[in-house]
């Protein structure tokens, strides 16, 4: 039990690492950030001032150290593109994206689930063939597409919803928050639906899939030989023990609705972190995009450890055996 | 309906001397199944005139949308030809610079199909000959693999493909198109192939257990051969349903990255570059410089994953 967190944790270090050492090595091989920020004009001194000061002029491993020495304290240098702190770039975007992120993980729960739920219920019904038929729509639509017809109809033909940036926002210490003001509100809309569509197809499908296993169970059959009624098996029962894989894929999933957000968050212009790696990939902005792909990759290492202690926890089989990641898959 | 043997799965009525390839094909189960899915013909259906018009697009177009000297600026912005404005030279309509609608998509999907195909072969070649190698030699090599393959799939594929084109663009910052290409299809296929390495590696780890494995072996057949000419064959099975699944997402990606503007060079716009092109002038009213594009991808990415997804059922012998 103990050896086997131990071991988890141990991989988690060794994929933030490896992560760090593709991000490190971006700054080797793209660009050159001293005539990026000098331009053509510059003289030679003037060149080297700056290598001296960025600490170009180290060897490898020593840049390595340093680099992953001031990444862990949250420190990755200074913008290529707009000079500023990073660390201050992505404390400024952060709050964006993952306000935008946590609205569509609620949206594609709260819609996925019923959704799902009736399409097992009324599994022979045109209805419930039809709902599943658009799901499939769902999952090949591109992101962007949907994001594109969403502000086609809402925002040019309807003109109910805004189609680009947050609205007004309320400042919370830190943080800026769009979600305490209905033009907050009304802007997030379209951004949250868009990045959802995906999430909700894909928990609509597993919620029906997991549904019909459940409604096939003997303690589902044994309910009904009971005579319980319809809504007490189908809601106390079948969707009680469907909820457990229900939740944890959506829990997996937040980490790739944060790296979708790149994609919603072009279409939309929306001032989040998804936008600021964008712009550092068509720039390039080196430190920008290294410190994107950590953070990204701390989620990750993140959101997948915590379901494999949360596996050890529901799972009292794996607590002997100590291999839950076999069995997983 | 024809009786069938339960044994073998042929038609019994058939004249069975005259077997060749095509008539053992036309009676397989897959393809009876094929002929017997409404769904499924008109999946293929569409893909296939996708595929046909994005082939002879060269030929189908009515007009060559890369030939800047036939761009007329007057005929800019014309709406699709059974609108008011529209002219009947210019079935679809024409963008901002004059270009036929029609013919910039046919040849649009024409890179968006290459880009897929090219990409879901990189990753098919590197992941089959990695998944084999990996199960059947086993061991540290095995486990290293396995270690790498949990990493990248952790990413979300678009996230890397973004982050490779954006590194691939800057080391080569003058690439000409057909490096350009090249970067693209690699940085899509950079963690596809990943899925093919551990499914095949999973059945061969089956495999190589079997008898006629065994048997192969001490034939004295080399370690080459038997995993090219007896373990492959038996493993290619959910491979055919992951590339053609891939394939969709493929196209669907590469038109992302088009849309984000960092996939293929602007010369040579595919899909999603027209849809991002034509995007600027939604708020115009000009919707049909995005829309056609629009649904020309959807109906390219619907019925491939149509078929995949028919295909994963059809080989699927639980579900019969």
């Amino acid at each position: 039990m103990l050896s086997f967190i131990l071991r988890r944790l141990v991989q988690a270090v060794l994929v933030l690492l490896v992560v760090g050492m593709g991000a490190f090595s971006l700054f080797q091989y793209v660009g050159d950030p001293v005539s990026n920020m000098l331009g053509q004009d510059a003289t030679l001194a003037q060149r080297d001032r700056l290598r001296d000061e960025l600490g170009l002029d180290k060897p490898a491993p020593v840049q390595f150290a340093h680099f992953v020495g001031h990444a862990l304290v949250g420190d990755f240098g200074l913008s290529l593109r707009q000079g500023r702190e990073v660390s201050a770039l992505i404390a400024e975007r952060l709050p964006a994206t993952l306000e935008l992120s946590a609205v569509s993980a609620a949206l594609a729960v709260a819609l996925g689930i019923p959704l799902g739920v009736y399409a097992a219920l009324r599994r022979r019904h045109w209805d419930a063939k039809l709902t599943m038929a658009v799901s499939l729509l769902g999952v090949s639509l591109p992101t962007f597409l949907i994001g594109i017809v969403l502000i086609e109809v809402f925002s040019v033909l309807l003109g109910w919803f805004p189609s680009f940036g947050r609205g007004a926002t309320v400042q919370l210490g830190a943080w800026t928050t769009g979600l305490l003001t209905a033009d907050g509100w009304r802007h997030v809309a379209l951004p949250a639906l868009t990045l959802a569509v995906y999430q909700l197809t894909l928990v609509m499908r597993l919620v029906r899939a997991e549904m019909l296993e459940a409604l096939r169970s003997d303690y589902v059959k044994f309910a009904r030989a009971r005579g319980l009624p319809d809504r007490v098996v189908n809601f106390g029962h079948a969707l009680r023990n469907t909820l457990v894989p229900v939740l944890t894929i959506s829990g997996l999933q937040l980490g790739s609705l944060i790296a979708f957000s790149v994609i919603t968050e072009t279409v939309f212009a929306w001032p989040g972190m998804g936008s600021l790696f964008i712009q550092a990939v068509q720039f390039p902005d080196v430190p920008v995009m290294a410190a994107y792909l950590c953070l990204i990759a701390l989620v990750f290492v993140l959101i997948n450890l915590a379901v494999d202690l949360l596996y050890v926890v529901v799972d009292p089989r794996l607590r002997v055996h100590g291999t839950p990641g076999e069995g997983r898959r | 309906m024809r009786q069938r043997t339960p044994s073998t799965g042929a038609v019994v009525s058939a004249p069975p001397a005259a077997a060749g390839p095509v008539s053992l094909w036309r009676r397989s189960d897959l393809w009876l199944a094929f002929t017997h899915s409404p769904l499924a013909l008109l999946a293929a259906f569409v893909a296939l005139a996708c595929l046909g018009g994005a082939l002879f697009a060269p030929w189908l177009a009515p007009h060559d949308p890369f030939d800047l000297a036939k761009l007329d600026l007057a005929d800019s912005h014309l709406p699709p030809a059974w609108l008011a404005d529209g002219r009947a030279a210019y079935l679809l309509g024409t963008d901002d610079q004059g270009r036929d609608i029609l013919s910039a998509l046919l040849y649009g999907a024409r890179i968006s199909l290459m880009v897929g195909l090219g990409a879901v072969t990189l990753s098919v070649l590197v992941g089959v000959s990695t998944g084999l190698v990996a199960g059947f030699v086993g061991g540290a090599a095995d486990a290293v693999l396995m270690r790498l393959c949990d990493v990248m799939l952790s990413f979300p594929p678009i996230l890397i493909a973004l982050l490779v084109d954006g590194v691939g663009r800057q080391l080569f910052p003058h690439a000409r198109d057909l490096l350009a290409f090249a970067v693209l299809i690699l940085a899509l296929s950079f963690t596809d192939w990943v899925r093919y390495a551990r499914t095949v590696r999973g059945s061969t780890l089956v495999e190589r257990h079997k008898e006629y494995v065994q048997a192969a072996r001490l034939v004295g057949v080399s370690r080459g051969r038997l995993l090219r000419r007896h373990v492959l064959p038996n493993v290619l099975g959910p491979v055919l349903v992951l590339a053609t699944i891939q394939v969709g997402q493929a196209i669907v990606a590469e038109a992302t990255l088009s849309f984000l503007g960092v996939g293929v060079p602007p010369t040579n716009p595919s899909l999603g570059t027209l849809i991002r092109i034509g995007n600027d002038f939604l708020y115009a009213g000009e919707w049909w410089i995005t829309v056609f594009p629009g649904v020309a991808l959807v109906l390219i990415a619907m019925s491939v994953n149509l078929l995949g997804d028919w295909l994963r059922d059809a080989l699927n012998p639980r579900l019969r």
